[in-house]
């Protein structure tokens, strides 16, 4: 049983990881994460590369909704941004990988402010139809812009890193990988300084934040571009990936997609982000493998997208109505339980 | 050069599947004033009411008015099912836990249809009169001027029940004042589920009637999106604006069909739309909120 961790310092308090149960388990899981492209086969790692990026993409989504309380359904729309931004800049100029990453990351970023203008007046549910506006108007850009490509899109060369091609999802691994973390240690790190306070304090009630000398539009506006600016580079690395970007690539069901795994996962929790985007990029892989095993074979496959659809559903109703704080909370459960071990609470 | 007729002829089209949605919007308004639910899932409900219908009068083969009722109250129970398991639980919970209900509550429906009817386009049975409609010299379009009827006449039959019927009364007091409603005994739980049948019924009825202009498809619940545009440009808690925005959009989609091309439709409502909102946050008629610390 742990009784609790003594601290002795505000540094201390304020540190991101606090004990040293969690730096052990942080070690485990930096090398698992290290390990995992040795152990794994082609479709592990390709899977992990998908699950990667998504998980910036909801880290980013929560930022604006969890933190702040913006909802926001035009997560999709930003990663298309970033996505074409990196396609074209590297057709165009051939830059750097990483400058294009950026790149992608900040025109996403204007663009998330632009979206973010109506928030000061426009609220709530208003708010989250004006980003469904948003990202229409965004996929009817991408269709019609000439240097676009239209509705057949842009395809792209490999990215290049040190002279190798990044052409296979064990390369891929090391790009996707490393970026998502430095991406979860910024939003983690975030929400210790002063902006990611100031996004609390707006979500718990804006007219109060104001009050304390919060100006909202600054914040809002910041969080839209930070959280445009996560989609952005996620969308970026959704390219490489994919390697072909087009304008049907980035659905509204994407966007609903993200604002699902961050309330499956727990909202204003970067575990919970983490853990809902992990969640939901496996189940519908899991459905596959749970139909391929099934006696019937191949007559069932084409049930598998409408139980894909249901299953989606209701997760997001069942942990809406059973366990509205999602997958963090179930987590700080179970780590409660053995905490406190062999007492009950 | 412009073509008057031409774009009276348009005019008269986009009005009359503006009344379509304005009929979806009312179904739409009424569940959001009597129980702040913003239900996102307006289009596969009717989507629901389509498929229902379908199976009634394609499959079994009822009478036609047979099939009508029995679609209607069965997408009535459907309501009620779905008020008593995923929103009456959630009651108290921010506006957005609700609103996601709503958004798993579409997927559910779109994977239950294409489950058990496939995903391919079917036709419902004809059963509106087929004789061209001439107003003047322009030419409308039998099925939609007959849906534009039946919209209005259920429009109009909706209005008067609020008005008039115990049950509306009991609505429209839950709508105002949820406290002083119960205070005068009015039994408000009854009444949210009351709003979510009476809604999910009418949103029965215009799916019969969009899918017999344009067939169904699991992808129907699209037609939800512009229900959305119009109700958010109207105003949430507005009947009115219900109305004057399906209207509304119906004229602006009609005319950027015609004179832009088909792609443009869906922009053009949105661009109406974020214009509108940035002018008036709350819509065109609806209620601005006045927050207090």
């Amino acid at each position: 049983m742990r009784i609790g961790t003594l601290k002795e310092s505000y540094t201390a308090d304020a540190a991101l990881f606090d004990s040293r149960t969690q730096h052990a388990w942080l070690a485990v899981a930096a090398a698992l994460l290290l390990l995992f492209p040795f152990m794994a086969s082609d479709y592990w790692l390709y899977m992990a590369c998908l699950v990667a990026i998504n998980v910036a993409s909801s880290t980013g989504l929560n930022i604006l909704t969890g933190y702040t309380g913006l909802v926001s359904l035009g997560q999709a729309a930003f990663m298309g941004l970033g996505a074409y931004t990196v396609a074209i800049v590297q057709a165009r100029w051939g830059t750097p990988l990483l400058l294009n990453l950026l790149a992608g990351g900040v025109v996403a970023m204007l663009g998330g402010i632009v979206v973010g203008i109506p928030s000061l007046r426009v609220k709530g549910l208003y708010l989250a139809i004006v980003t469904i506006a948003a990202s229409f108007i965004a996929h009817f850009l991408f269709a019609n812009f000439g240097f676009t490509g239209g509705t057949a899109g842009l395809s792209m060369q490999p990215a290049r890193i040190f002279g190798i091609d990044l052409d296979t999802s064990f390369r891929l691994y090391w790009l996707i990988v490393p970026v998502m973390v430095l991406m979860l240690l910024g939003a983690a790190n975030l929400f210790r300084t002063r902006i990611g306070r100031a996004f609390i304090a707006i979500r718990d009630r804006d007219i109060s934040a104001e009050v304390l000398g919060i100006p909202l539009l600054k914040y809002k506006l910041l969080s839209f571009g930070l959280s445009s600016f996560y989609a952005g580079v996620a969308g970026g690395l959704w390219a490489y990936f994919f390697r072909v970007v087009t304008p049907e690539s980035f659905p509204l069901s994407m966007s609903i997609f993200f604002l699902a795994a961050i309330i499956v996962g727990g909202m204003g929790s970067i575990l919970g982000g983490i853990l809902g985007a992990v969640f939901m990029t496996l189940v519908p892989e899991l459905l596959k493998l749970v139909f391929d095993w099934l006696p019937g074979g191949s007559e069932l496959t084409v049930f598998l997208s409408p139980v894909r659809l249901i299953v989606f559903g209701a997760l997001i109703i069942g942990f809406l109505v059973f366990e509205p704080l999602g997958l963090a909370e179930m987590w700080r459960r179970t780590r409660r339980f053995f905490h406190l071990w062999p007492f009950r609470n | 050069m412009m073509d008057w007729a031409f774009l009276f002829e348009i005019s008269l089209t986009g009005i009359a599947s503006g009344g379509l949605y304005a009929l979806a919007a009312l179904a739409f308004v009424m569940v959001y004033k009597a129980t702040r639910v913003v239900n996102i899932a307006i289009g596969e409900m009717l989507m629901a009411g389509a498929y229902l219908f379908f199976t009634f009068a394609a499959m079994w083969a009822l009478p036609l008015w047979a099939a009508i009722a029995a679609a209607v109250l069965a997408s009535g129970l459907l309501g009620a099912v779905i008020e008593r398991t995923m929103i009456r639980p959630l009651l108290g919970e921010p506006e957005i836990s609700v609103f996601m209900v709503t958004v798993g509550l579409g997927s559910v429906l779109v994977g239950l249809v294409e489950l058990l009817w496939g995903a391919d386009q079917r036709r419902l049975p004809d059963f509106m009169p087929s004789q061209p409609i001439m107003v003047g010299d322009a030419f409308l379009a039998p099925k939609v001027f007959w849906g534009a009827v039946v919209a209005a006449v259920f429009i109009a039959a909706v209005l008067l029940l609020f008005r008039y019927w115990r049950g509306g009364v009991a609505l429209r007091a839950t709508a105002s004042d949820q406290g002083a409603a119960y205070s005068v005994g009015i039994n408000v739980p009854r009444v949210f589920s009351l709003a979510w049948v009476a809604s999910a019924m009418l949103a029965a009825v215009s799916g019969i009637i969009v899918g017999s202009i344009g067939g169904i498809s699991s992808s129907m619940g699209v037609f939800g999106l512009s229900v959305l545009v119009v109700v958010i440009v109207g105003g949430l808690d507005s009947v009115l604006g219900a109305l004057v925005a399906g209207l509304l959009i119906g004229l602006v989609e009609a005319l950027a069909g015609a004179y832009l091309g088909g792609e443009y439709k869906l922009l053009a409502t949105f661009v109406v739309l974020v214009a509108i909102l940035m002018v008036r946050p709350y819509g065109l008629f609806g209620t601005h909120e006045i927050e207090r610390l």
